[in-house]
């Protein structure tokens, strides 16, 4: 166990305007774990997910990914060197087709210039023909090859959160981050969501780093857990550990009391 | 692919039968130099709409300033073909590199800015370059440039085809899908990989180098260009094209360009009623037809089932 | 004695591109628009007051009065009719309305009275005192009070009356202060109907200080006001009053030093380089899109 970490996360924090979103957060992700950041709402999940895709650049602490440090680095720099997310919010590209949704994933492994594609030289077949095939292969992984021609908005909601999937690991990702990717789903959806998760992780080697708000959901398929609450790391272990920690107790409980309210 | 292929030739075959139809019509004197005038205006037209296209219709980045690049590339080639005695094949040339250039000095700093604050990025760059041009005496000042007549019918086609052929061969490439992706999520194709910035500033490039080009044929069928030609009232009568074509159509915008183009012609000694109307169908689509008369579909989408290649953004008739 | 001359004359210009900024400011801060169409309610606003005095005779006060009234109605008038129901658009279709709504107004107007333009009468008594060697007319000096007058009545109703306290609320959060009570849609047109009334007084002021109105009178000072707005931190009351006063007196220096023809070019600068460098304005506080 006492390989490299893919991802180390140590004494990252960051302020907006005095407020501290998040302070002092460590993590350290292996190869082909499974891990699940969780957290009542406002806690700052989102905000480690964009601190580690370098949407925001931490102020204080370090993000090392593959033995490199990559905080500060442009997202689709971040993006190229390995990580790759879905949102919280499905933000696919409503108005192009399932297809050309993932294609655009393909964008940086291809190479032919503008040029080559402005005048249609050789080098532009060759490398437009080869990105239709690879999209098409992983379409139909993800059984999404029939909707091809589909614009991503008509899709239904469950097709749009595989989509997104699909797309971020057409990315060609070793490390995916899935932000809430069960959100909004019955529970068959979920359940198909948690296999089809564990599936690619197989599949494409990945290490996974999932936030959810539902601890329920997580306990089932992650290795370990990583509790946030106000932009700290409140616990970390097992699920079992994580469980019967009483200030994730206490986080939650807090929780209940005021959506209770709402 | 090899069907594909074909119908990208079959269209380019059709646009010539149809140059050459019009030519022989000129060459016979059916068609008036009014006309002849009517169709150049045309072609300049469609050129500066669909340049615009490719910034606001593909890659999503609101200019309001295209009337600038229009001025360089006008003043340009003017000077080259008046002042230095160039051909006017390479004025032409030289105009629309000039506007790329400008493009790029200007889209750099400007394109990391959003929404309306691009808007009026752009805008003012467009009158600084209005402004400097008034100050230059080489230029005329606001008397403005005397310019020979060089633009026919022929080279004004020519410019038309290269202008559609480059940008719809980007937009249907890995480039103009990253473009499209940045105008439908801009936080989501960074998160894919893609250099919002690059792509941005090379869609305003190449948007620019077109309305330099266009900025060429203008002077050129004009005898006289002078900065009051280039306000802000320009750069409206082309972002109209393109919004009432539909934002993210190109044919959208090609049919409008020759709509309006038709409608101001006739309008030409009615210029406040020209404006009403203008403005009138700018509310009026925004507020019951916001995605124009053609949304981002094509003009091919609609045979598209049968027979053609579809055109559409992302979709390529030679991959 | 020739900078602290340059300087009151910038006071006065920028006092009016402050008057027009407060309208940009207030309507964008409440629904993140900017209203193009300010500039043209500002034209109006001068032509009110120039028929109000040419024709029936009124003193600049009753004038000044009548086009703020004129201008409230107006400005009220448009939101509804153009702006209300682009609220969930995008950004950009609202803008697209906006400079359609601009030239509208104006090309409207040129069709109805032509684009000729007019000669505003003398209202007031025109005197020059001697302070320290500046040259301060009776009119500038009135314009001055009543720019600033109007600004302090401006941020009293803001933070000391109900309707003040709702434009505030709605301009920071409009779906929280719809779940309070508050009538949003009240509050905007309240909004525009302030801020229109400001652009009607600069309009009046504008066509007294240099004289002479044209359909097209609202562009370049529409703009500037803008760039007022922007450079203050677009959405901040007090922002648009210095930014205002900033504009003037940078163009007039501008003037001054022999490059009249560029002074336009200087308000475009001064717009792009904050827009690159501090886009959040002078008194802005940055902020960056949700993820």
């Amino acid at each position: 166990m006492e390989a490299r970490p893919i991802l180390h996360v140590s004494q990252v924090g960051i302020n907006f305007g005095g407020l501290k979103a998040v302070d002092g957060f460590n993590l350290k992700l292996y190869p082909g774990g499974l891990i699940g950041l969780i957290g009542p709402n406002g806690a700052g999940k989102t905000t480690v997910f964009n601190l580690l895709t370098g949407v925001y650049t931490p102020t204080e602490g370090d993000i090392v990914f593959n033995g490199e440090r990559i905080n500060g680095l442009a997202p689709y720099k971040v993006t190229r060197k390995g990580i790759s997310r879905t949102f919280q919010n499905v933000r696919l590209f409503n108005e192009q087709s399932v297809l050309d949704n993932v294609k655009v994933a393909y964008h940086s492994l291809a190479s032919h210039s503008i040029f080559s594609s402005i005048f249609r030289l050789r080098s532009h077949f060759i490398g437009e023909k080869e990105m239709e095939a690879k999209a098409l292969a992983f379409l139909r992984i993800f059984q999404l090859d029939k909707v091809k021609d589909e614009k991503a908005k008509n899709l239904p909601y469950g097709g749009q959160r595989r989509l997104e999937i699909a797309r971020a690991l057409a990315a060609g990702p070793k490390l995916l981050l899935l932000d809430e990717p069960a959100a909004g789903m019955n529970p068959q959806e979920t359940k198909d969501l948690m296999e089809l998760i564990s599936f690619i992780r197989e599949q494409f080697n990945l290490t996974i780093l999932l936030i959810e708000h539902d601890m329920k959901l997580v306990m089932g398929i992650c290795e370990r857990i990583s509790v946030l609450d106000h932009g700290l790391l409140i616990a970390e272990g097992t699920p079992n550990e994580v469980q019967n920690h009483p200030k994730v107790i206490e986080a939650y409980l807090g929780e209940e009391v005021v959506s209770s309210h709402a | 692919m090899l069907k594909k292929v074909s119908t990208f030739w079959l269209a380019i075959v059709l646009a010539f039968v149809f140059y050459g139809v019009v030519q022989l019509l000129i060459l016979n004197g059916f068609l008036n130099p009014f006309y002849t005038n009517t169709l150049i205006f045309i072609c300049i037209n469609i050129i500066l709409a669909v340049s615009l296209h490719l910034v606001i219709g593909i890659t999503g980045q609101f200019s309001i300033g295209h009337a600038g690049f229009l001025a360089l590339g006008a003043y340009i080639s003017a000077i080259m073909t008046m002042k230095l005695d160039m051909p006017f094949s390479f004025a032409l040339f030289a105009g629309g590199i000039v506007a790329a250039l400008a493009g790029l000095v200007v889209g750099i700093p400007s394109l990391r800015l959003r929404g309306d604050y691009l808007a009026i990025a752009t805008l003012g760059f467009a009158e600084i370059i209005r402004i400097i041009f008034l100050n230059i005496d080489y230029v005329g000042g606001a008397a403005g440039m005397q310019v020979t007549h060089a633009t026919t019918w022929t080279t004004s086609f020519l410019c038309l085809i290269l202008t559609i052929v480059v940008i719809v061969n980007f937009t249907n490439s890995r480039h103009g899908r990253a473009c499209i992706s940045i105008r439908e999520n801009e936080i989501a194709a960074d998160a894919m990989g893609i250099n919002t910035t690059y792509y941005k500033v090379a869609a305003f490039v190449i948007g620019s180098f077109f309305a330099g080009i266009a900025g060429g044929l203008y002077a050129h069928n004009f005898y006289i260009i002078q900065p009051a030609n280039f306000g802000f009232l320009k750069s409206f009568d082309i972002l109209i094209l393109v919004v009432l074509g539909g934002l993210g159509s190109l044919s959208g915008a090609v049919i409008s360009a020759i709509l309006l183009t038709v409608v101001s012609t006739f309008l030409q000694e009615l210029p406040e009623t020209r404006m009403i109307i203008y403005s009138l169908v700018l509310v009026l689509v925004m507020l019951y037809r916001p995605q124009g008369l053609m949304g981002t579909r094509e003009i091919t989408d609609y045979f598209g089932n049968w027979k053609w290649k579809r055109v559409k953004g992302g979709n390529q008739y030679g991959g | 004695m020739e900078w602290l001359q340059q300087l009151f004359n910038g006071i006065s210009l920028g006092s009016i591109y402050a008057l027009i900024a407060l309208g940009y400011t207030m309507v964008y801060g409440i629904i993140k628009l900017i209203n193009f169409a300010h500039g043209e309610v500002f034209m109006i606003g001068s032509f009110t007051g120039f028929y109000a005095i040419a024709f029936w005779g009124l003193g600049f006060f009753p004038a000044l009065i009548l086009s703020m009234a004129v201008c409230a109605v107006f400005g009220v008038l448009i939101e509804r009719v153009a702006y209300k129901r682009l609220r969930d658009s995008t950004r950009i279709a609202a803008l697209i309305t906006a400079i359609g709504v601009s030239l509208l107004i104006q090309y409207v107007v040129i069709y109805i009275r032509g684009a000729q333009p007019e000669a505003y009468p003398n209202v007031l008594p025109n005197r020059s005192f001697d302070v320290f060697g500046v040259q301060i007319s009776s009119q500038s000096l009135l314009i001055l009070v009543v720019s600033v007058v109007l600004m302090i009545v401006l941020q009293f109703i803001v933070h000391r009356t109900k309707i003040g306290k709702a434009m505030r609320a709605v301009s920071y959060d409009p779906d929280a202060a719809k779940l309070m009570g508050i009538n949003v849609n009240n509050t905007i047109s309240a909004t525009f109907a302030i801020g229109s009334a400001l652009a009607g007084a600069a309009g009046v002021i504008f066509g007294v200080y240099y004289t002479k109105i044209d359909p097209l009178m609202g562009v370049i000072p529409g703009l500037k006001a803008f760039i007022a707005a922007v450079l203050g931190g677009i959405g901040i009351i007090p922002g648009a009053v210095i930014g205002g006063f900033v504009l003037g007196i940078v163009e007039t220096v501008v003037s001054a030093l022999g490059f009249s023809l560029w002074r336009d070019a200087a308000a475009f600068i001064i717009l792009i380089l904050i827009l690159i460098f501090r886009p959040s304005g002078i008194f802005g506080k940055n902020s960056k899109e949700k993820v």
